[in-house]
């Protein structure tokens, strides 16, 4: 599904050269729920823009369902973010003056799915995501930070993407709060099936996935399966 | 993104900030409306102009005296001369073959009174030709006659105008006596009102017969002016070259050059009136065009704010998919949308300045459909020009460092 082979990243500041990633491989399959874990300035954030197709790597190979697209021009790139990628930020970024549905069409908007289709398709992510109907209509100013991120996050599922990239989900949140988005990424992971990327600096956040990766000065220290906190029950079903 | 979703979209970003879009409308709504307005009336100036000009008469040519320049001498100016007598107007019947009627003049001011009261007036010494000439029409009695011409007689016919100013308005003064200059002529016909005004109304004059005005006011043989009449309108500039070589031989006077007389038309006049509308006009709609040019300006500057400040929202859109165009597109659209709306709004103002101008100023006006097709094309042209660096900054922006931006 995702395959990544000792990708670096520099940055250039004036004379100075910082490695940001300095030669990180791994591969993620499909259905899985994986956490990357790093303090700030281990690389986390540029290993995430470079998932997600925000940014190209220096070196190294990126392969996204057998696309290399660690290659790809900026037009391209959006397109491939458009199709396969869907994103959770930890401050939402909602268009504030629109409805909680409309921001989750918006991906489809610039998909040219037709508005019916959308509203079809943005329903179902929003009942994913576990926002109650009532406040599908609401400007998403007009929301708690909690409902916020399921709208964000029903964005992100709304055009099926391959895989969902939360970058510090609950970063904004209170621990209750949060811990409700946590169960909603597991939710979406067991009985959905979708494939989830965490990233976070909180060894709490990042036990919710089945797997850490975790780095450390663009390296990675340790890849490991991790009985989650809240693992997929045999049969389980939607709360 | 679908043509509908794009206007969405810009509907839903210009109307976030109403007030600021309002206001950055409002430039473009002055600009356009200034535009509209003083092209109106400059429009209007010359259609007045041009008008007025037209009531004088139709086909018709005059000839003036022109600068007497005896062996290259003093000039004593254009007009001033006298070298115009009714030989020449002999002359002209004798010879000239695309001329329908030769009426001289003879025109003086003088003080004129009537019972009781009085008035400074034009006072034409005309021949009976004089009022199909210049297409007048008689209210009551009779206009001057041949037999008023060979007998001297004097008797005088009032332009409207001046009926008004001596006997009151809807008197008939026919049959009355009014002293020019003292000397007595008796009323024996009113103009019918011709309009236009200005310079040589023909409804503030009074005519007598022309041999009467050589003896009694001007005492003198000469003419102020020839009024021709062309046989036709195709027929005006062999007219117009008939007179001038009969002229100047009448006159012999070898080279043209040294003419004591000029020949103008009326399309000369139009044409001269007609020039210098045509640089007020001018020089109007540059003014007016300064105002659009800071409207756009203003445009330019706030679709910069909005790309700052709309950073975050950018790298957003950019994450979840939007190409390049989509954002270009998007930015265009909201500067054409201000625009677009600013101009039309700006020639509805135009339009109603215009009437306000004819209705309480009584200035002439007249918005056409010209300047409106430009005023359209102007602002969105403005929208396209203006929008278009802030639209290209906003997609360069880098989605990474978009969405960091705080």
């Amino acid at each position: 599904m995702i395959e990544i082979s000792d990708i670096r990243k520099a940055y250039r500041v004036g004379d100075i050269e910082t490695l940001a990633l300095d030669g990180v491989s791994f591969r993620i399959e499909k259905g899985d729920f994986v956490a990357i874990m790093g303090q700030s300035g281990s690389g986390k954030s540029t290993l995430m823009h470079i998932i997600g197709c925000l940014d190209s790597p220096t070196s190294g190979r990126y392969f996204l369902g057998g696309h290399d697209v660690s290659r790809m021009t900026d037009d391209e790139l959006s397109d491939v973010r458009r199709d396969q990628i869907g994103f959770v930020f930890q401050a939402f970024n909602l268009l504030p003056r629109a409805t909680a549905i409309r921001n989750v069409s918006l991906p489809l908007i610039y998909a040219n799915v037709l508005p019916e289709e959308r509203d079809r398709r943005a329903g179902e992510a929003l009942l994913a995501a576990g926002l109650p109907e009532d406040r599908w209509h609401h400007h998403s100013n007009e929301l708690s930070g909690g409902q916020k991120q399921r709208v964000a996050i029903a964005r992100a599922l709304v055009n099926s993407p391959a895989i969902v990239l939360a970058d510090e989900p609950t970063g904004n949140l209170d621990s209750k709060t949060g811990e409700v988005v946590l169960e909603t990424f597991r939710h979406l992971n067991c009985d959905l099936g979708h494939t989830i990327l965490l990233i976070t600096h909180e060894r709490y956040v990042a036990e919710h996935a089945d797997r850490i990766i975790t780095l450390k000065d663009g390296r990675i220290v340790s890849d490991e399966e991790v009985r989650s906190k809240h693992p997929c029950p045999v049969e389980r079903q939607t709360p | 993104m679908r043509i509908a979703d794009l206007f969405q979209e810009t509907y839903d970003a210009v109307t976030v900030n109403k007030v600021r879009s309002g206001l950055t409308m409002l430039g473009i709504v002055i600009g356009i409306g200034s535009v509209i307005a003083l092209l109106a009336m400059g429009q209007g100036a010359k259609n007045s102009i041009e008008s007025s000009i037209q009531s004088i008469g139709s086909n018709l040519l005059m000839v003036r005296p022109g600068a007497m320049r005896a062996g290259g001498g003093v000039s004593s100016g254009r007009g001033s001369a006298q070298t115009l007598t009714m030989d020449d107007v002999e002359a002209i019947r004798g010879q000239a073959t695309a001329v329908r009627a030769v009426a001289p003049e003879i025109s003086g001011r003088y003080q004129v009174t009537a019972a009781g009261t009085n008035t400074n007036v034009s006072v034409y010494g005309v021949t009976e030709e004089y009022q199909s000439v210049k297409s007048l029409t008689v209210e009551s009695g009779s206009f001057v006659s041949a037999q008023n011409e060979k007998g001297r007689s004097k008797v005088a016919v009032l332009g409207s105008a001046t009926r008004d100013d001596l006997f009151g308005e809807g008197n008939d003064p026919v049959g009355s006596k009014i002293k020019i200059n003292r000397i007595e002529f008796k009323v024996i016909g009113v103009m019918a009102a011709k309009g236009g005004s200005g310079f040589g109304s023909a409804d503030e004059a009074i005519y007598v017969p022309l041999a009467t005005a050589q003896q009694y006011l001007s005492s003198s043989r000469y003419l102020s002016m020839i009024n021709v009449e062309a046989a036709s309108a195709e027929a005006m500039d062999l007219a117009e070259s008939e007179l001038t070589d009969i002229l100047l031989a009448a006159h012999d006077i070898t080279d043209p050059t040294l003419a004591d007389f000029m020949v103008m038309s009326q399309a000369d006049i139009v044409e001269t009136a007609s020039s210098v509308t045509d640089t007020f006009v001018t020089l109007l709609a540059a003014i007016a065009a300064i105002s659009l040019l800071v409207g756009g300006i203003g445009i330019m500057n706030m679709m910069l704010t909005t790309v700052t400040e709309r950073t975050r929202e950018i790298g957003l859109r950019k994450a979840i998919g939007a190409r390049r165009e989509d954002i270009v597109r998007q930015f265009l659209m909201e500067s054409l949308l201000l625009t677009f709306v600013g101009g039309a709004i700006g020639i509805v103002v135009g339009w109603l300045i215009a009437q306000a101008a004819i209705r309480f100023a009584s200035i002439q006006a007249s918005v056409s459909l010209s300047a409106v097709v430009m005023a359209v094309g102007v602002s969105v042209g403005i929208g396209v020009i203006f929008g278009y660096y802030p639209a290209q900054r906003a997609a360069k922006l880098r989605p990474i460092e978009a969405l960091r931006y705080e």
